[in-house]
């Protein structure tokens, strides 16, 4: 069945109730029946959680083959928690048939690819997948396909019941005996927990690995301790130099700087810059750097943003330090600076997933945005993004908060270079699509910027401003008269992955590739 | 094939980007950063083993790329080398709109190069005369000579200074006030007015010290270049910034020619605009100042 | 032109391509590995052909290692890589002739 942005989405993922996409807030109004855990009483008092090892604490709660595993990405590339919860539960207690529900994944965790090709891990769902795991499972080796959600999503099909987490797994930079976790005061530093929240709060059993154990209690507490079954104290819980790297500098790429600049100017021509207003931004190099040249439009009008979200590094910091942002609410780091001023700097507050994104709870911050600007791997005509296979169709990426922060945001500015080495940014149709175009504003581009048609109050703004732009299709056909029209991918059947909707309609699938080869 | 229009002798060079043209990332479209001219660079950029490969490079660069209305020009070998005549063959086949001779220290040396471009247009049936030249000055022997250099030929529509090879020579180095290649510069520009060409400055090398860059191209304002030779794109709005006029200079501009097509169009020879005297040597001053005015997106009029 | 012996042009830079031609056993051999193989595959074989017919090159061996080089970029390293093999690609090449 075709959905509303043009994808066959086959009948046999069309079943309990699982809709295609049918376009932008089509859930809006309709009822949730939450799902609720089943936990474990502790009524009897406990002086500490604390097992010997990962396999005691699986042990304890009952860890058996056929369970969901969840787990969160705040430790980024440096993560070992996944690594390690895995190899103990397959390795040490023979467990099988195991599905990883992360909140993403990457290349620290190419182990888990073998264990994919041992058919021990059966099921993946996740916002990102790349590395090695996304070798695997584009080449169809994981028994079911792999699901593919939003940051808002994930808590949204938790939330439902969509996903039951039999075991969610906390990565803590610092925990008490009892598992009271914080991201900071530890070895390992990752500042926000927020998408650790919500995996808590609906799981049968939590365990919490950590490697930093701090005096009880450990507050203000993450992940609280009400929701914890055991603690595990190992050596090290991830690399810190890949969980946060030391600054995230902005770049000096001049494409960058440029394609920066422009956005810049496009948020600065539209109503929603006033006093107050609130922005996200992506950690990419053209996105992080429009933060610099919005504050000079800032100073310039002399107003102040109201509050930002998001993954947050250093540059917003630095704003929020130097008060010109009211507040910055924060689900994820990527730098020390960011790291170093979560609830310390004032200002600088810690959410959840579901607080950030969810688009079925009743109040999630996106839904309040001004502006968002977003990277892309494509994006084609129809202003549809993909930020989850390569143009090669492999899976490689992530949605990460992009399909949620372009659907809640008033203007969502999608920033890339037109072509990056022989690939077409801007195409005729992207090979996944991540974000449903009528999400999505407007494309600044390297080599001019497009306004989607849906939107004639952002064109009249620019026109307004003196902002020249073309459009997409003019973009695309640049693009292909620089790199050639590339040919259509080959495809066989089988769906290797399902790319959920935040609404947790169907928005596309992926399919196993065909490589090419010359010879025939 | 991209056929480009006929080069402009005289054209707005604010900026000149030098490109390695054996990069093909960088090339691909060097012309998206608004920048005046690029330089594709067969010179210093370019290993002395890897001068065949960035010929087939630039010549395939030339003849697919849409560089649109960005003067695409060339920087060749030294006469001293072996490779400055296939330089000039791949130059002019592959339709460069000019070409910038390295190392130029006398009137001969611009000579010699004319010749070889001659042959080469006549070698790949190019319009006679459509290549341009320009010379690097980087010596001073070339310092010293740069008037007849200037005025060695009618292809030549600009002259530079070089200043990494020129300090060598008069074993100074760079100076933040300019002092070490002032009377160089001076000389030159006034060799490029006498000869009625334009006169760019060299490139400022510290990426970093955006300050010092700043206080260089200023001077290079007030000391009356048309433009300035740059390595990175980061550098090109800061130098069309200072050297646009002011917005005062435009509306004098504007009023000056209005005035003087009016008037010429009734037969008057000297009139005045906002009480001052003006007549027909100022035109062609205001009409500069208007076009740049057009470049830099501060006037949108017709007059030029 | 006949492959005297085996010659390389090009890097392995992203948008670059590294070709080596060596003398051939009857006939082209051709082997193309490429980042972006599975959209570009078969333009980068059939540009790469083209032009060594254009250089009537008959009888090679020619590998192709492709970092999503653009068309000409192919062609200028594939020309560069054969006259070299003739030891002529200094000088008096066929700009606009069978260079084009």
């Amino acid at each position: 069945m075709k959905n509303a942005v043009g994808r066959e989405i086959p009948d046999f993922l069309l079943k309990d109730g699982k809709e295609v996409y049918q376009g932008k807030n089509y859930m809006d109004g309709k009822y949730l029946k939450k799902a609720s855990p089943c936990t474990r009483r502790y009524e009897k008092p406990q002086e500490s959680k604390i097992v010997s090892s990962i396999a005691e604490a699986l042990c304890q709660v009952g860890a058996k083959s056929g369970m969901t595993f969840s787990f969160h990405h705040h430790l980024r590339n440096g993560d070992y928690v996944v690594n390690m919860v895995m190899k103990s539960a397959i390795e040490e207690l023979g467990l099988d048939d195991i599905t990883i529900a992360a909140t993403s994944l990457g290349d620290a965790h190419d182990p888990i690819a073998e264990y994919i090709e041992q058919g021990k891990v059966v099921g993946i769902q996740t916002s990102g997948i790349r590395g090695k795991m996304g070798e695997v499972v584009s080449a169809g080796k994981l028994k079911t396909p792999a699901i593919i959600r939003s940051h808002g999503g994930r808590p949204r099909a938790i939330e439902a019941g969509e996903v039951h987490i039999d075991i969610a797994v906390v990565a803590a930079p610092t925990s008490d005996c009892v598992g009271n976790c914080r991201g900071i005061g530890g070895k390992s530093n990752c500042g926000s927990l927020g998408y650790a929240m919500t995996d808590a709060k609906y799981a049968d059993h939590v365990i919490v690995v950590t490697d930093c154990l701090v005096d009880f209690p450990n507050m203000p507490a993450s992940v609280e301790a009400i929701d914890v079954d055991a603690v595990v104290v190992v050596d090290s819980i991830g690399d810190p130099r890949k969980i946060a790297s030391a600054a995230a500098r902005i770049s000096q790429n001049p494409r960058d700087l440029m394609m920066a600049e422009n956005v810049a100017k496009v948020i600065a021509s539209t109503p929603w810059f006033k006093e107050g207003f609130s922005f996200q931004t992506g950690v990419g190099g053209p996105s992080l750097a429009a933060n610099l040249f919005l504050e000079k439009y800032m100073d310039e009008r002399g107003i102040k943003m109201g509050w930002a979200i998001g993954g947050i590094c250093g540059p917003m910091v630095e704003l929020l330090k130097k008060g010109k942002v009211g507040k910055v609410i924060d689900v994820q780091d990527f730098d020390l600076d960011a790291v170093n001023s979560i609830n310390q700097t004032p200002g600088h507050y810690e959410m959840s997933a579901s607080q950030y994104a969810n688009p079925a709870n009743k109040g999630a911050f996106v839904n309040k945005l001004d502006f968002v600007v977003l990277a892309a791997l494509e994006i084609d005509t129809g202003f549809n993004v993909n930020v989850l296979t390569g143009s090669d169709g492999v899976l490689r990426g992530a949605p990460g908060g992009h399909p949620d922060t372009a659907a809640g945001s008033k203007c969502c500015i999608i920033v890339t270079p037109l072509v990056r080495g022989r690939m077409a940014t801007v195409c005729e149709h992207v090979v996944t699509v991540t974000t449903p175009g009528d999400c999505v504003d407007v494309l600044v581009t390297d080599y001019g910027i497009a306004v989607n048609p849906l939107r004639p109050d952002l064109i009249e703004c620019l026109d307004n401003a003196g902002i020249p732009h073309v459009s997409i299709e003019e973009l695309k056909e640049k693009a292909y008269s620089i790199v050639g029209r590339p040919d259509d991918l080959q495809w066989e059947d089988d769906v290797v992955a399902v790319l959920e909707a935040r609404d947790g309609t169907i928005l596309d699938v992926v399919r196993k590739i065909k490589p090419l080869s010359l010879n025939d | 094939m991209i056929p480009r229009p006929k080069p402009e002798r005289f054209r707005l060079r604010r900026t000149m980007m030098f490109m390695n043209a054996q990069k093909p990332g960088l090339i691909k479209d060097a012309y998206i950063y608004g920048v005046d001219s690029i330089m594709l660079d067969l010179e210093d950029a370019v290993a002395e083993n890897q001068k065949d490969s960035a010929r087939f490079s630039l010549y395939h660069a030339l003849k697919t790329i849409d560089y649109g209305d960005t003067e695409v020009i060339v920087r060749i070998n030294g006469l001293d080398t072996p490779h400055w005549q296939e330089d000039i063959r791949v130059c002019v086949a592959g339709g460069a709109d000019g070409i910038r001779i390295a190392k130029c220290e006398s009137a001969q040396d611009v000579k010699t190069v004319e010749e070889h471009v001659l042959a080469a247009e006549r070698e790949f049936g190019v319009e006679e005369g459509r290549t341009l030249l320009m010379a690097a000055l980087e010596s001073p022997k070339g310092i010293l000579n740069a008037y007849e250099i200037c005025a060695a030929s009618d292809r030549m529509f600009g002259v530079a200074i070089s200043g990494g090879d020129f300090r060598k020579c008069m074993q100074t180095k760079f100076q933040p006030d300019g002092v070490d290649m002032l009377a160089a510069r001076g000389q030159m520009l006034i060799a490029a007015r006498a000869a009625g060409i334009q006169c760019f400055d060299t490139v400022f090398t510290d990426l970093d010290d955006m300050a010092g860059f700043e206080t260089e191209v200023r001077q290079n304002k007030a000391m009356g270049f048309d433009g300035k030779s740059l390595i990175n794109p980061k550098q090109i709005r800061l130098v069309h910034e200072i050297f646009a006029p002011t917005e005062k200079e435009v509306r004098q501009a504007e009023a000056m020619v209005s005035a003087f097509r009016e008037a010429s169009a009734a037969g008057i020879g000297v009139f005045t605009v906002n009480g001052k005297m003006v007549d027909i040597a100022f035109i062609p001053g205001a009409e500069r100042t208007l076009k740049l005015a057009k470049a830099c997106g501060m006037y949108e009029g017709d007059l030029v | 032109m006949v492959i005297n012996h085996s010659a390389t042009a090009g890097t392995l830079e992203s948008s670059d391509a590294l070709i080596t031609v060596e003398p051939g056993e009857g006939g082209i051999a051709l082997d193309v590995t490429s980042s972006v193989m599975n959209q570009y595959g078969r333009q980068i074989k059939a540009t790469v052909l083209e032009t060594l017919g254009r250089l009537d090159v008959t009888d090679a061996k020619v590998t192709v290692v492709d970092k999503g080089a653009l068309d000409c970029t192919l062609k200028a390293r594939v020309e560069c890589a054969v006259f070299r093999s003739c030891d002529k690609s200094a000088s008096d090449i066929p700009w606009g002739g069978v260079i084009q």
